[in-house]
């Protein structure tokens, strides 16, 4: 009886658990429909958290899009639209913010980054150029010798982990 | 009775871990091996304590002990057995323990790691002693998993509905332990910052200790992600994989770190250069594990993960991050001086792809970083509220990645000290042209015709293309004999296979990636029992739906068989609307069809009635092409860390490397 009971309550919550938004109607024009998509997933859902119209269930998320559907359909441009939908709910409406002075550094920070990053390389290669002197003809003659009696191919990766450098003694094994 | 034992266990942790700082850094001043290996006694004491209280919290949490404040928040009794288990984790507090158990029992594998020298091991492990010092006394003092409740109530609130599934059951522990992970490296930062000298033979030495570490807390972390990611993908029901939330985020930006910590490493390791670029990212990418803890646990973010926490604890975190971070950053400044110097390189070289790719990933993190704090800065700043979301990222962070993706496979190709960029380029001209044909075909097979998306294809075949031509390099493939080739092929070390595995594994996801968000399709639409929808060459026909009953839930299951318009065999589906009576909640539980790389994906809605007055359902599909690469890449770039880890060159001087992995 109970079990009867909680199904019938489950049941009921199945159908209310969501204050069901009339199902999207689709723009009879494809590419007009293509547009709205697009725009879509540029729109932040203003009850949700951080869901775009396009995915979220909610019933203002449907009454979005169908706004969206209509500025369309009556010819508006994304930007009308845009500049539509930041007039009813804000700049916090859109997922790309407005690129103003106070967004400045979010916009071009990034790219300033690298930037910056990419000049102090270029210095710090400057000023310590590789230290890299023409072998002597003695030397090279040498060099010709010991690679004739050590008979090795070199091997792209046959560095060894210290190579160059003092042995890792401090290791055991 | 054992509920108090748990209690007492972590209290004891906590004391443990302080002995474990004190006896360390006594150990380390004195010089006294009694002391130092009093400390590690500690530290391993403190891991066996952690492990006994989280047994205990999931002790309470299988049994439906109510009288526990946490395990009636977050249970109920039922509940199968998986997600009570699962939902030791699935809160502020149970999670914070699984914080403090993954950075005890790394500092216990730490205490245990030999052939470190006495002065860097003593101060790691105190300073990790210090680490978990901190989170313990902010788990006993703030966030108790194992408080009481007089009286206790008969019946749990039970776990969020979205939270039980298996996928998020096992997401949160691989999470934590890469992002903890990354708090022994941070230990190790801090010691060679005391303990470095600016000798060239440190250095080497210490990346070598430290790249292991790197490695498993990176492996662990993909695994977290990714597992993240497909919860995301086939439990909301929405159809996407990622949305830039900023919970995401704060997983992303330790993982960016990470991998730049890991190749900037490899410099460090072979050729005791850019040892304060590995340093400073070793620190980095910890903080930015604390700083995701502060951003999902203060509610200072509105996101779907986020813990809903009061601002006080956020508060505590902020100053646990800004004291550890803090000092360790201002050790660096002070002691950077000491990290110049090894081995010199040209421009073109190994080491200055790495270089570069240090510099990209660095500042990828940074961009998130951004992105993510922009809003809260302005808000406070101004009181102005943007959104910072999907297309700000596409526009900012990913021309970041692709440069780094053209530059990648380039990098192995180059010599160690200096490079010849014209040979490198001759030797990957061929895998470039064929990268350029994958992306001319993938113009040509998928609609719409996008040029972004086949340039993208050719860029996810150019690090695959490119990597596989570099072992192909390696081994002399058609240079000669076969069998030379094949000897080659055997004798390549772990190494080398876990970087080609883990380069391939990002070209495979970079695909999926592009693939999947270039060409999916989505259709809806009401349809009856009988009634059809059509998303690209699929339909989806919705056969009968039935009430069934879960062990806690009710739901609407719609059968469905999913086959191509042309013809060929038809697959039947179930997906699911599932209502839970214990919290009121609804969740939809995805039908998928896995047809070879692709996912026919089905979403069943909330029951309408037709004109006629029929019964029927709101039906979404999505047809997700290669959506398998997406989850496959990660995947293949975990392997590729854990042939790494095997190696027999990182094998020397790290013990007892098992228990590194809980």
């Amino acid at each position: 009886m109970k079990r009867a009971l909680l199904i019938a309550v489950a049941a009921l919550g199945l159908m209310a658990a969501e204050p069901a938004a009339p199902p999207d109607r689709p723009l009879a024009d494809a590419r007009q429909e293509t547009r709205a998509r697009a725009l879509f997933t540029d729109i932040r859902c203003v009850v949700c958290q951080h869901e775009s119209i396009a995915d979220s269930p909610a019933g203002i998320a449907g009454d979005m899009r169908r706004l969206v559907r209509e500025e369309i359909a009556a010819g508006q441009s994304d930007a009308t639209i845009r500049e539509d939908l930041v007039r009813r709910y804000g700049d916090f409406v859109l997922f790309r913010p407005p690129v103003r002075p106070g967004t400045w550094l979010l916009w071009f920070g990034p790219l300033t980054l690298v930037l910056l990053a990419a000049a102090g390389l270029v210095v710090a290669g400057r000023r310590r150029p590789p230290e890299v002197t023409a072998l002597s003809a003695e030397e090279e003659g040498r060099l010709a010798e010991l690679l004739r009696e050590e008979a090795v191919c070199p091997d792209p990766d046959a560095s060894s982990p210290n190579d160059g450098h003092a042995d890792g003694s401090t290791i055991q094994a | 009775m054992i509920v108090e034992f748990g209690a007492f266990a972590l209290i004891l942790a906590m004391s443990l871990s302080a002995l474990q700082l004190g006896l360390s850094a006594a150990g380390r001043i004195r010089h006294s091996p009694v002391l130092a290996g009093a400390g590690q006694g500690a530290a391993l004491a403190a891991a066996v304590a952690v492990v006994l209280a989280y047994a205990v919290l999931i002790s309470a949490f299988a049994q439906s002990d109510f009288s526990v404040a946490n395990v009636a928040a977050n249970s109920h009794t039922d509940k199968p057995m998986l997600y009570k288990v699962a939902a030791a984790w699935g809160s502020h507090e149970g999670s914070l323990l699984l914080w403090c158990l993954v950075m005890t029992v790394f500092g216990g594998a730490l205490a245990r790691a030999r052939g470190l020298p006495f002065n860097l091991k003593a101060s790691a492990v105190a300073v990790q002693g210090g680490l978990s010092t901190l989170f313990l006394a902010f788990a006993v003092f703030t966030s108790n998993p194992f408080a009481r409740l007089d009286p206790a109530p008969f019946q749990g609130a039970s776990l969020n509905p979205l939270l039980q599934d298996p996928a998020l059951a096992i997401h949160p522990p691989f999470l934590y332990a890469g992002y903890v992970g990354f708090s022994v490296t941070f230990s190790l930062a801090v010691a060679a910052l005391i303990e470095g000298r600016a000798q060239s033979s440190f250095w080497p030495a210490w990346g070598r200790w430290m790249r292991p570490w790197a490695l498993a807390s990176w492996g662990l972390l993909t695994v977290g992600i990714a597992l993240g990611a497909f919860w995301a993908y086939y439990e909301l029901g929405w159809g996407g994989w990622w949305f830039w939330d900023p919970v995401e985020n704060a997983s992303f930006m330790p993982w960016l770190a990470g991998t730049a910590l890991l190749h900037s490493a490899v410099v460090t390791e072979r050729r005791g250069a850019l040892a304060g670029w590995t340093v400073f990212l070793a620190l980095l990418t910890f903080t930015f594990s604390m700083l995701g803890a502060f951003l999902v646990r203060s509610g200072v973010l509105t996101s779907v993960h986020a813990f809903a926490v009061d601002p006080e604890r956020g508060l505590m975190l902020l100053a646990i991050l800004g004291l550890t971070a803090g000092l360790a950053f201002a050790l660096f400044a002070w002691r950077a001086p000491t990290l110049r110097g090894g081995g010199v390189f040209a421009p073109v070289s190994r080491e200055g792809a790495l270089v570069l790719n240090v510099l990209f990933l660095t500042a990828g993190a940074a961009t998130i970083l951004l992105g993510t704090l922009y809003p809260l800065i302005l808000e406070a700043a101004s009181g102005a509220t943007i959104s910072v979301g999907p297309p700000w990222f596409a526009i900012t962070f990913t021309p970041l990645m692709i440069v780094a993706f053209l530059i990648l496979p380039a990098g192995p190709m180059l010599a160690w000290k200096r490079g010849d960029a014209r040979g490198a380029m001759q030797r990957l001209a061929l895998a470039a042209g064929l990268a350029l044909l994958a992306g001319l075909i993938g113009w040509a097979a998928f609609e719409p015709k996008q040029v972004l998306s086949a340039l993208g294809i050719a860029v996810g075949a150019w690090l695959i293309l490119g990597t596989l031509t570099e072992i192909a390099d390696r081994v002399r493939l058609f240079r000669g004999p076969l069998g030379v080739s094949g000897r080659r092929l055997r004798k390549l070390s772990l190494g080398t296979w876990g970087m080609t595995l883990a380069h391939a594994g990002l070209g495979v996801f970079v695909l999926g990636a592009v693939v999947e968000t270039g060409y999916r399709v989505e259709a809806a639409a009401v349809v009856a029992e009988g009634g059809e929808v059509v998303a690209g060459p699929w339909r989806v026909r919705l056969n009968d739906v039935e009430m069934v009953e879960g062990p806690n839930y009710l739901a609407e299951q719609g059968r469905l068989t999913v086959e191509r318009r042309d013809g060929g065999a038809p697959r039947a589906i179930v997906a699911e609307r599932r209502f839970f009576p214990a919290g009121g909640q609804t969740t939809t539980e995805v039908g998928l069809d896995f047809r070879g790389l692709d996912d026919v994906y089905v979403v069943m809605g909330e029951r309408r009635a037709t004109p006629d007055g029929d019964r029927a359902w709101t039906v979404r599909v999505w047809w997700n092409p290669w959506a398998r690469l997406i989850f496959l890449g990660p995947a293949i770039m975990a392997l590729g860390a854990l042939l790494s880890l095997l190696d027999r060159r990182l094998r020397v001087g790290v013990g007892a490397r098992k228990k590194a992995v809980p």
